[in-house]
């Protein structure tokens, strides 16, 4: 081999910002190919995915409308995994939380429009929390491994919805077609400054996020707990009360989406609610190296990526698939830097041939 | 000493690390079939010497000829390749495979691996050396002292023929120590070069040929074990001369603050591991607990600070039975455990964390609120650091990144400024050079001054008779004995750890 990995002891600053934007750089290059063999203009695609993220006020309220789901769930995401318990199960929490906040809805929705959404909110908490203290009981009680039960019951709460939607929930005036009714007027989240106000509920949760990670004592129990569980036993943690803690929070936050999804983006419950945040959040989670602040970022950013990709179909008529294409590319090369922030190659050199002779 | 009859020659090495110089110009050989200790404090560049040799490091300066040829390591592979094989303090095992499995994986064998031939080639190794290692035991099975025969078996299968033993009896048993010595001295028949690095002086003696003295970085001096003595090197590793003496302070009170009466316990396999243990501890005493590895101690702890299942018996704090307690009612009431268990950062400490958080670890409990104030706490992280003389970049650093030494003065100093009632320490000494290993003792005789009681687990029987006033010998879970420290021999230790019991017991509880 000519080249070796090493691992770095150390990296500055300055390095590790060069290392993410020339893997920004060669991304775009590399995406650049494939726009060629689409017979486009690579420099035009781009420009217009700049503009179809942030073009105009309509766009730039749409790329926040989608940044909303994920840093919300993400936020979630990183309590659990915090603990190093790998919560893949956010998909399902957001729509048990969709689910819960859907019943109010539809069943009280001529109630006044702070008690029904307050309402929708609280069940939406507690139906995702509940959703997922089910591995976290587990977890504590037998020691099972979490990141099966939480993938399993994703699937469970799916076919769950799509029972309500082709069975006891579907739409007597959708004329024979499989969805449920749409909400009433009260039970829709209200707009402040052009989008829903759950952009508000997302930085706060930002803020209280990082306290309760950073500033609180429960946090802190979780952050002992993710490293050792024998330090936090010797601590006096409660390891099982708190991972169940944990969870509650992690699947409520999840569960919070699945409402601000329902009611403010969708006005109605369906199989499609949560558009596959709950395992994108995994990514923005990862990338946002489980800090609050940083996950606002990159899942503003990676929502920006979405935006300007469904743009870009409509703008150049390209196929979906070409958009997720340049999507998963810019993607996978910035991630691949993540690498070359922890690792650097080195030149192996004639050095180990000489050295075999030696010691033969 | 030539360089063509040296084994390994390290010259003029320097290395450096931010603003530390960790190595200054050092000089260092070995020669062939010979066994050669190095020594000096906490942080006189030992590991980070060694850890060049072994190519972890590379050094800012200087040269390493390796049978006269210079050599330029870039990674731990070239130095494997170079017949260099270190065992480091931290096994780097995997838990969940055999013996086996963990020397075959990262070795570049054909897509099929003929585990037949493989198992008889290692077999081979394990009867040159006199290794015990069963093959097919999983290695979370296994003993420390296994463990480390594994890891001495795994740098011979791969080739080694230069050997560097980081601390290997730190954790050792002085059986398992023996042991491993038989094993040094057949490697070095065998032709090996072994460097052996250690604190405890008697060791040093006992089985090096050259001894080569580090401090603050520096060489001072390469010996004949021959030729020195453990005073010398003492003050050679020093700088100063030194007192070895222990001072022992007299008991302070006779009031009892902790009663154990019957104490039972069983394990996971259902063995009874605590038979009826009965003693008493005073305020202002320091108790001393001997006993071969595994014969109760570790347990005995857990049990009194909550964290391991008790069957049957009483743990009464002033008369108030702790049994059934969680552990943050314990630590509530004035109890600290400050057991350092066998690989150091299992249980007490955050790798991951820094000081402050690890300091904040026993006294978040305590504050009032959700929130947490870390103030208090870094005012403390560096009070500690300035009190013991802790080397670190700053407070704010992972402790997983600082040395053995340095890590355990964390535990304790933490463990000490909680101003408890009654203190378990469990083997604080362990892994530290001579300077600190005053200092701690000294620690704990403040807080003896102060009425603290003390349970002190140790396992150097000198140190255990300077330093304690009553000794208690575990056998298999049992209480031999309790003897007075000012007439105990160490003899009379050695047999009651054998499981000889004596029938006076001085001072011992009223039952």
């Amino acid at each position: 081999m000519l080249f070796k990995i090493v691992k770095r002891s150390e990296i500055s600053k300055e390095k590790s910002i060069c290392i993410r934007i020339l893997a920004v750089l060669l991304a775009l290059i590399t995406s650049g190919i494939f726009i060629l063999l689409l017979d486009l203009n690579p420099l035009e695609v781009y420009w217009a995915m700049v503009q179809g993220a942030f073009g105009s006020k309509y766009r730039i309220e749409q790329t926040i409308i989608k940044a909303i789901p994920l840093i919300i769930t993400s936020l979630g995401i990183a309590v659990a995994f915090k603990m190093k318990f790998w919560n893949i199960g956010g998909e399902g929490q957001i729509i048990m939380g969709a689910f819960a906040a859907s019943f109010f809805a539809l069943r009280f929705p001529d109630l006044p429009r702070p008690l029904l959404l307050s309402l929708m909110i609280i069940a939406a908490v507690v139906a995702g929390g509940l959703w997922a203290l089910i591995p976290a009981f587990f977890k504590a009680q037998f020691d099972t491994n979490e990141t099966i039960v939480t993938l399993m019951l994703n699937y469970i709460a799916l076919k769950w919805i799509t029972y309500l939607q082709y069975g006891p929930w579907r739409d007597p005036a959708a004329q024979g077609f499989p969805k449920i009714p749409n909400f009433s007027e009260n039970a829709i989240l209200p707009d402040l400054l052009g989008v829903h106000i759950g952009w508000v509920i997302a930085l706060a949760l930002v803020f209280i996020m990082y306290i309760f990670m950073n500033h609180s004592k429960l946090g802190f129990e979780i952050a002992v707990l993710g490293e050792s569980e024998n330090t936090a036993r010797y601590a006096g943690v409660n390891i099982k009360k708190t991972i169940l803690l944990a969870l509650a929070i992690s699947g409520g936050l999840c569960g919070l989406t699945g409402m601000i999804e329902v009611s403010a983006v969708c006005n109605t419950l369906s199989v499609e609610v949560t558009g596959g945040v709950g395992f994108t959040a995994i990514v923005t989670t990862w990338l946002g190296a489980l800090s609050a602040p940083i996950i606002l970022v990159v899942s503003f950013l990676f929502a920006a990526l979405i935006q300007a990709g469904s743009f870009i179909q409509t703008a150049f008529g390209i196929p979906a698939a070409a958009a997720q294409i340049l999507e998963g590319m810019i993607l996978f090369f910035v991630l691949g830097s993540e690498f070359f922030v922890r690792y650097k190659l080195t030149k192996n050199g004639g050095f180990s041939l000489n050295l075999k002779k030696e010691v033969s | 000493m030539s360089q063509d009859t040296a084994y390994i020659v390290m010259k003029n090495i320097t290395k450096t690390f931010g603003k530390v110089i960790a190595n200054d110009n050092v000089n260092f050989s070995v020669q062939k079939g010979e066994i050669h200790s190095l020594l000096g404090e906490n942080g006189a560049g030992k590991s980070t010497l060694m850890n060049m040799l072994s190519g972890i490091y590379i050094p800012d300066s200087g040269s390493i000829f390796i049978r006269g040829e210079e050599v330029k390591f870039y990674s731990p592979k070239d130095s494997i390749n170079a017949g260099i094989g270190m065992i480091h303090q931290h096994f780097k095992l995997v838990d969940t495979l055999s013996a086996l499995e963990n020397i075959i994986i990262g070795q570049k064998t054909g897509f099929f691996i003929n585990k037949k031939s493989l198992e008889n080639k290692i077999k081979e190794i394990i009867s040159a050396f006199g290794l015990e290692v069963d093959l097919h035991k999983k290695v979370y099975d296994m003993s420390v002292g296994e463990k480390q025969n594994l890891e001495i078996l795994k740098v011979l299968y791969r080739g080694a023929k230069i050997l560097i033993l980081d601390e290997p009896t730190a954790v050792l048993t002085p059986q398992e120590t023996r042991k491993l010595f038989a094993i040094m001295r057949k490697m070095k028949e065998q032709g090996c070069a072994v460097i052996f690095i250690s604190h405890k002086l008697n060791e040093v003696m006992e089985i090096s040929d050259k001894i080569t003295v580090l401090r603050k970085g520096k060489t001072v001096k390469t010996l004949n074990k021959s030729e020195t003595n453990p005073q010398e090197l003492t003050e050679l590793m020093v700088g100063h001369p030194v007192d070895l003496s222990i001072k022992r302070l007299e008991r302070q009170s006779s009031e009892v603050v902790l009663k154990v009466r019957n104490l039972r316990a069983v394990n996971e396999e259902g063995v009874e591991v605590l038979k009826g243990i009965n003693f008493d501890l005073h305020a202002g005493e320091i108790l001393s607990v001997a006993g071969i590895a595994g014969s109760g101690q570790k347990e005995l702890c857990e049990t009194i600070a909550g964290l391991y299942p008790v069957t049957s018996g009483e743990i009464l704090f002033k008369e108030e039975d702790l049994v059934g307690k969680t552990p943050k009612e314990i630590i509530s009431k004035g109890i600290s455990m400050s057991f350092v268990p066998e690989d150091r950062l299992g249980m007490g400490l955050v790798a991951a964390m820094d000081i402050v958080d690890n300091i904040l670890l026993k006294q978040y409990q305590t504050q009032k609120g959700l929130l947490l104030s870390r103030k208090p706490a870094t005012a403390k992280a560096k009070e500690i650091i300035k009190k013991l003389d802790i080397q670190t970049p700053s407070i704010y650093h992972p402790i997983r990144d600082l040395s053995g030494g340095n890590i355990q003065k964390v535990l304790l100093g933490r463990e000490l400024d909680t101003n408890p009632e009654v203190l378990i320490t469990a083997y604080p000494v362990r892994g530290l050079d001579i300077n600190t290993c005053y200092k701690i003792y000294d620690l704990l005789n403040e807080e003896k001054k102060k009425g603290v009681a003390i349970l002190f687990i140790a396992e150097d029987l000198d140190s255990l008779i300077g330093l304690s006033d009553r000794i208690m010998v575990l056998s298999n879970g049992e209480v031999m004995g309790i003897l007075d420290a000012r007439k105990a021999t160490k003899e009379e230790i050695g047999l009651m750890m054998l499981g000889e019991k004596i029938k006076k017991t001085e001072g011992a509880y009223a039952v």
